[in-house]
């Protein structure tokens, strides 16, 4: 044995040691870090910043002042918090019976009722708007037969109405998707020891079931409040300009960047956005039974009865026609000649897809640069983050981490003003401006999904037990050798759902687009509906641009799941162990 | 040649907790060592400072003579098997147990051989092919172990190997990893909570109990020299009584007593182990009387209460043998030579 005394002294602890990470890892962050100031935190504060600076510089809330003085914004305000409100509400009528049906009863066509959580997903809805004034507004195809049949017509469609027709029919399944995954998530033997204690009926519902669902619930309804509160394109196709968003994209592109009052709309979006979360969560505070539940079988169903059965086939179906209704409308569209003051299109063509094929080719080769661009950032971006969350100890990747998820809240309107304030005056060569050069676009897209690809990438790192990269660096592999051998061959499956999913729900954005896209050759497809849209006679080929949008979110969303059910295999097996 | 580890004066914790507080201990060449603990008491947290999975805030980590303490985990060259098994879900068995020659840039040839014969030692040369998730949890294991002796370590470290099979693979996997052991003359670090199979196959042992080194010896010298109350109860059954010795005598408050004892004068505490206590029907000695009885096969256990102590016995069972019943009187005959008095 080698005297121990004559070994040299320990060296002291090299830095990365100390830092928690090592230098490539400490590099890579800073990186991230760098790319969520440049493009999420600075054009955020800059909005903030100016919309409270007065005329002569100086904090101020004169803008403010204004904003509560000027009655079309006020107005505004209150019809932005009414028309998110009642698309819960409306959401809500839609979504928690049939949440209740597929978890409580036994009833044939819960496949259907699942599939009718999902199709609204696939299409954003700018794109179903023309289509349902087409069907349900004042002229439409229902108010036509209403009419001619009764003599009355039903204001589906009118002002405010018709956005919260839209959107409900949209986001309802936010609320389906979490209520019935909270529903499925109580064990049936909660309910059965309630039973078995005495409860039942109503009292069973009260004590048991609805505390154990509420976190559900309330996580969806917050959700659709959120998404419509910032919804731009709806209302504005719905040519609905007194609300929030709206009026401050005019703001914005009629009277100028420098209009103040957009800055204040723009604060007052991420106010409410940031109050909804907040309140969501404080709600349910100590409230979040799901993880407690794991592997629940659900509750007990019963059998619904000959009325029951029949109630439910009847209110399926009927759901099932309205959230169908958009997207039969704008295949309708696309394929019609002339389609007004009629219950259907007067006949049928494929002119709109030829023109199409004409004119929109660089729709679709721009969004699939910028989004398939986007996606690659962000699973690039969301790699690095949760790498360094779940395996460094590297002080303040959490706020890092934090930064990231924050672009949730932030509406894509309100990034797009504050990435064109902040970048607008910085030059390219060529002497284009920063804010408008197409590479911006991508930067917005990949800075407004980055949530979502960093939640498919810490859970695919989370399944891959660290394990698996320690015995790689005990075998003699260092960091670098481990990532590429190891852990993203294990992630791959994971990343790539987040790339679809960055991807699908970037491709149908339009929010941020709007403000900076200003030359239509550098347009997205989503830019190519709204103006194809905008006039009459565009209608039909906006629709087939529509169709051809669907289609791909719809291809993308069937992969990302796949792909997802295929880790999840993956996961199971090695779960064995 | 083997290689000696030396832990000098090694703390660790996680912000103000300590996992490990001021742990020395040195393991020679060749020599077969089990770090023995319950849940939480710093043994994997000691096994993977040696290999290299984190940095000891105090003290140093000396293997064959170097010092590795700030060395990272692929510069240290040792095989440490993980209870998890670790297995790449990606790559077949030949690709993992490949993958650390391939690390150590060996001609391919060289490595197909290396593999080949790694394979062959663990009994598994036709599952090559196979991906982990094809494989039982035995077969993991002895792939883990390929995968881990193939690169040659210096040292072979084992987290808990046995814990995930079931009773009769685990038996054989225990005296596998023994022979595997002996055959390589390699110096192992075995990790377990599991005293028997600490006892079957270790040359020493550490028992490890919140952060601290509470004795190191050889199997057999520490079930019959505890150091001190928690080595006693952790080895083994003993029953342990707490009192003081007088002269040679030993004497409970509640009138317990044996005779012949040897021990400093003073508080003490006497570890006697079931099967050295005797019990018969009627006689002289001890008496006490039957409060419960389990049979496990090989012995009957019994707990015999006597003053306010309840003492566990094990008697040897034999065919037909008539067992004392619940509730019957018994006396209790214990030999003072088999009896461990503990002064801590």
């Amino acid at each position: 044995m080698t005297d121990i005394t004559t070994i040299p002294a320990a060296p002291r602890a090299p830095l990365a040691a100390r830092l928690g990470a090592s230098p490539a890892q400490i590099a890579a962050i800073a990186l991230v870090a760098l790319f969520l100031l440049a493009f999420l935190v600075v054009p955020i504060v800059r909005v903030i910043q100016i919309a409270f600076t007065g005329p002569e510089g100086g904090f101020s809330l004169i803008h403010f002042g204004d904003f509560f003085q000027t009655s079309l914004l006020r107005e505004s305000f209150w019809n932005s918090v009414y028309a998110a409100s009642m698309t819960v509400v409306v959401a809500s009528l839609i979504a928690v019976p049939l949440a209740t049906i597929i978890s409580r009863f036994q009833f044939r066509g819960a496949a259907l009722i699942h599939t009718l959580g999902v199709i609204p997903l696939v299409m954003p809805p700018f794109v179903g708007a023309v289509a349902m004034q087409l069907i349900y507004g004042k002229n439409g195809s229902i108010n036509l037969l209403l009419h001619d049949w009764f003599g009355f017509r039903i204001p589906f469609m009118e002002g405010l109405n018709g956005v919260i027709f839209v959107e409900a029919v949209h986001y309802f399944p936010f609320i389906l998707l979490n209520l019935s995954a909270a529903l499925s998530n109580i064990d049936s033997a909660m309910e059965e020891s309630a039973q078995n204690l005495g409860a039942s009926g109503f009292s069973l519902f009260r004590k048991i079931v609805f505390p154990l669902a509420l976190p559900g619930y309330v996580a969806g309804a917050a959700l659709v409040f959120v998404k419509v509160f910032d919804d731009l394109a709806t209302p504005l196709l719905l040519s609905v300009t007194n609300m929030l968003a709206p009026q401050a994209y005019l703001r914005i592109t009629s009277v100028g960047v420098a209009d103040p009052q957009g800055y204040v709309i723009s604060v007052i979006m991420i106010a409410c956005a940031l109050a909804t979360i907040g309140l969501s969560q404080l709600a349910l505070r100590g409230r979040d039974f799901s993880t407690q539940q794991r592997g629940g079988g659900g509750l007990a169903r019963r059998n619904l009865g000959k009325g029951g059965t029949l109630l439910a086939t009847l209110f399926v179906v009927i759901t099932l026609l309205i959230v169908l209704s958009p997207h039969i409308g704008i295949l309708l569209l696309s394929f019609g000649t002339v389609w007004s003051f009629a219950v259907l299109p007067d006949g049928y063509t494929l002119a709109h897809y030829a023109t199409v094929a004409n004119e929109a080719g660089p729709f679709v080769t721009n969004t699939l640069l910028y989004c398939g661009l986007a996606g690659f950032i962000d699973i690039v971006l969301a790699s690095i983050i949760a790498y360094t969350v779940l395996r460094t100890r590297l002080k303040g990747r959490h706020l890092i981490e934090q930064m990231a998820m924050a672009a949730v809240a932030i509406p894509g309107l309100v990034l797009g003003i504050g990435l064109l304030r902040t970048y607008y005056d910085i030059h390219l060569p060529s002497g284009e401006s920063l804010a408008t050069f197409w590479g911006m676009l991508v930067i917005a897209y990949a800075v407004r999904r980055l949530p979502y690809a960093l939640v498919s990438a810490k859970a695919a790192l989370r399944q891959l037990h660290v394990h698996l990269e320690e015995a790689a660096e005990s075998l003699g592999a260092g960091k670098f050798t481990t990532l590429t051998r190891i852990v993203v061959p294990l992630m791959t499956g994971g990343l790539l759902a987040g790339f679809v999913t960055s991807f699908a729900t970037a491709a149908v954005e339009l929010s941020a687009t709007l403000i900076l896209v200003t030359r239509p050759p550098d347009a997205p497809i989503s830019y190519g509906i709204y103006v194809y849209m905008q006039a009459a006679a565009g209608r039909g080929p906006g629709a087939a641009l529509g169709v051809l949008a669907v289609l791909v979110v719809a291809i993308a969303t069937f992969l990302s799941y796949r792909l997802a059910e295929r880790e999840r295999g993956l996961k199971s097996r090695e779960g064995a162990f | 040649m083997a290689t000696s580890v030396s832990i000098e004066n090694v703390s660790f914790g996680y912000g103000r907790a300590l996992v490990l507080d001021d742990v020395s201990l040195s393991i020679e060449a060749g020599e077969y060592f089990c770090f023995l603990g319950p849940s939480g008491s710093g043994k994997t947290t000691l096994l993977r400072l040696v290999a290299g999975f984190g940095t000891p805030s105090k003290g140093r980590i000396v293997i064959g003579g170097k010092d590795v303490t700030h060395l990272p985990p692929w510069e240290r060259n040792l095989g440490m098997v993980f209870q998890s098994y670790a297995l790449w879900p990606h790559m077949t068995v030949a690709k993992n147990v490949a993958f650390g020659l391939e690390r150590r840039k060996l001609p391919r040839a060289e490595i197909n051989r290396k593999v080949g014969a790694a394979l062959e030692r663990v009994g598994l040369p036709h599952l090559a092919d196979r991906r982990p998730a094809q494989l039982s949890g035995g077969q993991q294991q002895r792939v883990a172990l390929a995968r881990t002796l193939v690169i040659e370590p210096a040292v072979l470290l084992l987290d808990e190997p046995l814990s995930n099979l079931d009773a009769k693979l685990r038996t054989e996997m225990r005296v596998e990893l023994k022979r595997l052991q002996r055959e390589l003359g390699i110096t192992t670090i075995y990790v377990t909570h599991d005293q028997e199979e600490a006892n079957a196959a270790a040359d020493r042992i550490a028992v490890l109990d919140g952060g601290k080194i509470q004795q190191i010896g050889s199997p057999v010298d520490m079930y019959d020299h505890p150091a001190n109350r928690f080595v006693a109860a952790f080895l083994g059954t003993a029953n342990l009584i707490e009192g003081r010795i007088e002269g040679s005598r030993f004497v409970a408050p509640d009138g317990f007593a044996l005779e012949g004892v040897s021990g400093k004068a003073g508080t003490a505490c006497v570890s006697i182990r079931p099967q050295n206590i005797t019990l018969t029907a009627s006689g002289t000695g001890l008496a006490g009387v039957v409060e419960e009885r389990e049979f496990l096969g090989e012995t009957t256990r019994y707990r015999i209460k006597t003053g306010t102590h309840a003492l566990i016995v094990d008697e040897p069972h034999r065919r037909d043998s008539e067992p004392h019943q619940v509730g019957a009187p018994v006396n209790l005959a214990i030999d003072a030579r088999q009896v461990a008095v503990l002064h801590d």
